[in-house]
């Protein structure tokens, strides 16, 4: 009969002993998980990036609902287990459920350590563990305002860095003199602080927290010397304690956390325990490299294989804050029986110290150039007497025997047994096998086969490096396309940088990004300028330098250099006041062409640039704007006549259509934006090909998305149905604004659509209301600075020198 | 004897900007970078004719707005796998003021 396997609690530690036993031994248990966050297993030491913005709770997630259905696992979620009853061996929950267990693995990590001082309990007072934490801090950040991050170790710094790049005006309040003082010598300390203040955060060290002031919430910290703080926010991020009281009420064997051997066997053998809960070997541990070990030798002994031990490894830490490289590791304090060496450079803001022992590492702290890490932690490990090396060691790896600096040499000469991934402690030779036996080729082939990079990411760059050394040029990095070759970066990474390190010009960019160019090249700077706009609306100021000519001089150029002219005609309606005063226009000027469009306006072909100003000043007169033919933006919105004119019309299409031009127009959007709207399923607007289309039915509206009626032909797909026109027009501009968001410049909204998927924009947009009003208001917010238009702008004088040449040097001047 | 034409003040060009000067042997344009440098070429696309001066000007190099060649102001040679040349006039600064070679102005477009 297959036993019964209990597990109390669902973190990351459990999760990967299943994942081993699962491989080892797929059918050996019935499992059952209770646990009491309501949710499946998530990589905890993500939760930095969710709360800056750099990653989603999706990207998070390690085992979903599919992976515990398809191996047979019972999970119970939001199940806290309040007792352990082990004569009768089961387990009962505080909601009533009892399960009975042959064998019981606790796993219920650690509890954050609140300070014992007086307001602590106040809501806005948190601690810093799991997604509810994140959460409550995103709601509290929305509404701007000032937090205080008590703590300034690990957690609290990646919070606090997190809390400003969402806004709030943030304070660290320290105990101790440096910051990360368990992790960073002063030197390093000093670094970091000098760093977080220059990016707005204030550090206050020496800082002893007296009390937590508010009546009904929190208003401010306290300290011993009297400062008081204003705060909306409190984060307490002090240390953590083993959450070891079932345990102990169950009567095992508790110190620091639950005892147990080499094996993760408690004092009860048919109970084991694992992960930052238990102690081993007198340790208890809170990175998660130790803790996967832990599971990987439990794994092991509970599929029969008794051999494996946990022993303990020193375990590098690493700040996840995007843009600090720190990096520390084993035992850096100073001693008589010790040396060091230390590397200062200020100006690049480098600092690195190694502290040997009888010509061994046992310390290293790094600052700000990180790459060596990896190449000091081996040389520790194996214990390399290191003084032949010892005047050029801190230089790092390439500089030893000459070579020059080359990065991917530098990991070409590392040691098969060299580690890579401190999270999951794989090594280079585990890597290099797996991707010749397995014939890997990218990152996530790697990542699933042998966990490296899968944690915290920080060897993501050195794990592309040994594939590019297995694969040459075969290996093309994460199959991101750069975006020009001006960087290496494809265009969601530099999206997703643009906000995550709140970069607002296109030299910042290039500057923080490291773009290869002095000013990028007629690919990148377009797109980055689009992105921009398109974050920052009331920020950035539009570089004209930046766009194509269309977007610059408001007018299309044709093949022999004229241009050609296209003024708005609301929803295609026109009148004979303004069809005279184009037919004026085009006399006077001697316009050559005059043409209807597909999207149901009027275009003046042959147009001489010096000529616009001019044209668009009579053309403005007759209260025309521009059509914005030219733009990636909104251009035409197409309808038919409607329930106004037509027998068949259901509601009022054109009305509508009007409405949403007017709403619409000046917005920017990735690539060119058509709408239409037909007042009944006969379609004479031919809504069914655009990249927005409306279809009036009786009981309202039909929102389609993502056509094509170009190089590519594609019928729309149905988005959902509004009830009402205004519905109608808030789903429209919602879905407008995601694309906004989430599209590559030059992307058309049906390819974007491909690459992301309908599901995933019909869950944000139909079935999540609030987002959907969220996108909504982003893009009412960024129509007031864009609904400007462009050629009234430049019949008054703006950009003047665009439309006449520079000088005219005549035939006298110019003759010898 | 050399002669040089003033057309203008350096401000009057945009950075990483450029405008056009008509000269009776077609239009020349007159870009800016942005390291304040000053070019000048013959305002013809070697592809199709197109008008750089409507192009993006980025390091020394401006993209053609039709078909996006890439265009050295240095040289007035087209990059990378495209092949052709514009012609380049000699430029001098001026206590802000810029100068065109006149003798460069005069010869006809070497096409
Ligand atoms: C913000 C943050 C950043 C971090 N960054 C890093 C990092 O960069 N590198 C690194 O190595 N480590 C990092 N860590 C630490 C790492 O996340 C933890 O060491 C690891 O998640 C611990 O795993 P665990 O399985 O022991 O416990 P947890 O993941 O804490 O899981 C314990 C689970 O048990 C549940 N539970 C508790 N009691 C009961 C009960 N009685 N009944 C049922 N369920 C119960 C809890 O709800 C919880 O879900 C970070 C942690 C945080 C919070």
């Amino acid at each position: 009969m297959t036993e019964r396997l209990v597990i109390i609690g669902n973190g990351m530690a459990p999760g990967r002993m299943l994942e081993h036993l699962l491989d080892a031994a797929p059918a050996a248990y019935d499992v059952t998980i209770f646990n009491a966050e309501p949710r499946v297993n998530y990589d905890r030491i993500m939760l930095s990036p969710v709360l800056s913005g750099e990653k989603t709770y999706d990207d998070i997630v390690i085992h979903d609902d599919a992976w515990y259905a398809s191996h047979g696992i019972t999970l119970h979620r939001g199940h806290r287990i309040a007792s352990i009853d082990r004569d009768a061996k089961t387990v009962t929950s505080e909601g009533g459920i009892t399960a009975p267990y042959d064998r019981l693995v606790i796993a219920t990590g650690s509890n954050p350590f609140m300070i014992p001082v007086p307001g602590k309990d106040l809501p806005g007072v948190l601690a810093y563990r799991d997604l509810d934490d994140v959460q409550t801090m995103l709601r509290m950040a929305e509404r701007g305002g000032r937090a205080v991050v008590i703590g300034g170790g690990l957690l609290g710094l990646e919070a606090a860095a997190g809390l400003k790049q969402r806004g709030m005006e943030v304070t660290v309040l320290h105990v101790m003199p440096t910051l990360m003082e368990r992790q960073l010598d002063p030197a390093a300390g000093y670094l970091l602080e000098k760093e977080l203040k220059r990016r707005g955060i204030h550090v206050i060290t020496k800082a002893n927290t007296k009390a937590i002031l508010g009546r009904t919430h929190v208003q401010g910290v306290e300290l011993a010397d009297g400062t008081q703080i204003p705060a909306s926010l409190v984060v307490m991020a002090v240390g953590i304690r083993p959450n070891v009281q079932i345990a102990k009420d169950a009567g095992l064997e508790v110190g620091r956390g639950i005892v147990t051997t080499d094996a993760m066997q408690t004092s009860d053998p048919a109970i084991y325990s694992v992960g930052e809960c238990a102690e081993v070997g007198g340790q208890v541990y809170g990175l998660v490299a130790p803790l996967y070990e832990q599971a990987r030798v439990l794994a092991a002994h509970l599929s029969g294989d008794t051999a494996p031990r946990f022993v303990h490894v020193d375990t590098p830490t690493k700040l996840k804050v995007t843009g600090i490289d720190l990096y520390s590791l084993g035992d850096f304090a100073e001693g008589d029986d010790r040396e060091e060496i230390v590397l200062r450079d200020a100006s690049a803001g480098v600092y690195k110290r190694l502290v040997l022992k009888d010509n061994v590492i046992i310390g290293t702290v790094l600052y700000g150039e990180t790459a060596d890490g990896a190449w000091f932690n081996d040389l520790k490990k194996k214990a390399t007497d290191v003084s032949a090396m010892r005047d050029t060691l801190i230089f790092g790896q390439m500089f030893q025997g000459g070579t020059q600096s080359d990065p991917l040499q530098a990991v070409a000469a590392l040691p098969d047994d060299a580690e890579i991934c401190g999270c999951n402690g794989v090594c280079k030779g585990r890597i290099t096998g797996a991707i010749r036996s397995k014939g890997l080729t990218d990152l996530d082939g790697v990542r699933a086969h042998t966990k490296a990079s899968a944690s915290c990411g920080s060897c993501t760059g050195l794990v592309e490096k040994i594939l590019k050394l297995e694969l040459g040029d075969a290996f093309n990095p994460a199959a991101v396309q750069p975006m020009c070759p001006c960087t290496t970066h494809g265009h969601d990474e530099v999206r997703r940088l643009i906000r995550a390190k709140a970069l607002k010009t296109i030299p910042a960019v290039m500057q923080e990004l490291e773009w290869s160019t002095s000013c990028g090249c007629a690919k990148c700077r377009p797109a980055l300028n689009y992105y921009l706009v398109c974050d920052w609306p009331e920020d950035y100021r539009d570089d004209y330098q930046s766009r194509f000519i269309n977007e610059r001089v408001h007018a299309n150029i044709q093949k022999d250099g004229t241009y050609s002219v296209v003024p708005r005609m609301w929803g295609g309606m026109t009148s004979s006041s303004e069809l005279r005063a184009i037919a004026d226009v085009v006399d006077k000027f001697d316009i050559p062409a005059v043409k209807v469009t597909g999207g149901q306006r009027i275009d003046m072909l042959g147009i001489r640039k010096e000529d616009l100003p001019a044209v668009w000043a009579d053309l403005g007169k007759a209260g025309f704007v521009s059509g914005q033919a030219y733009a990636k933006g909104l251009r035409t919105v197409k309808t038919c006549v409607g329930n106004t004119w037509c027998r068949f019309g259901t509601q009022d299409s054109t009305g509508l259509g009007i409405r949403l031009e007017k709403f619409m127009w000046g917005s920017w959007t990735p690539a060119k934006l058509k709408l239409a709207v037909s007042g009944c399923p006969r379609n004479c607007a031919e809504a069914t090909c655009k990249d927005i289309g409306v279809i009036c039915v009786d009981s309202g509206f039909e929102i389609h998305f993502a056509g094509a009626a170009g190089l590519d032909i594609k019928g729309t797909e149905v988005l959902g149905h509004a009830a009402t026109e205004d519905e109608a027009l808030e789903i429209v501009v919602a879905l407008t604004q995601m694309y906004r968001e989430g599209a590559r410049y030059l992307e058309r909204i049906y390819k974007w659509t491909k690459r992301i998927g309908v599901p995933e924009i019909k869950k944000q947009i139909i079935d999540d209301l609030p987002r959907r009003r969220a996108f909504f208001d982003r893009f009412v917010h960024s129509q007031r600075f864009a609904q400007v238009d462009p050629w009234s702008e430049r019949v008054s004088g703006k950009d003047k020198h665009e439309f006449k040449p520079m000088a005219v040097v005549g035939y006298q001047e110019a003759a010898e | 004897m050399t002669i040089w034409i003033d057309i203008g003040a350096l401000d009057d060009v945009p950075l990483r900007g450029s405008r056009c000067v008509a000269t009776p042997t077609g239009k020349v344009g007159v870009f800016r970078t942005a390291d304040d440098r000053v070019f000048a070429i013959r305002n013809e696309c070697p592809h199709k004719g197109g008008p750089l001066t409507e192009g993006i000007v980025h390091g020394h190099s401006v993209t053609c707005p039709l078909h996006n060649w890439v265009i050295s102001l240095e040289t007035g040679e087209a990059q990378g796998a495209d092949e052709g040349a514009v012609g380049t006039i000699p430029v001098r600064l001026d206590s802000g003021r810029i100068l065109l070679l006149r003798a460069a102005i005069a010869a006809k477009a070497a096409a």
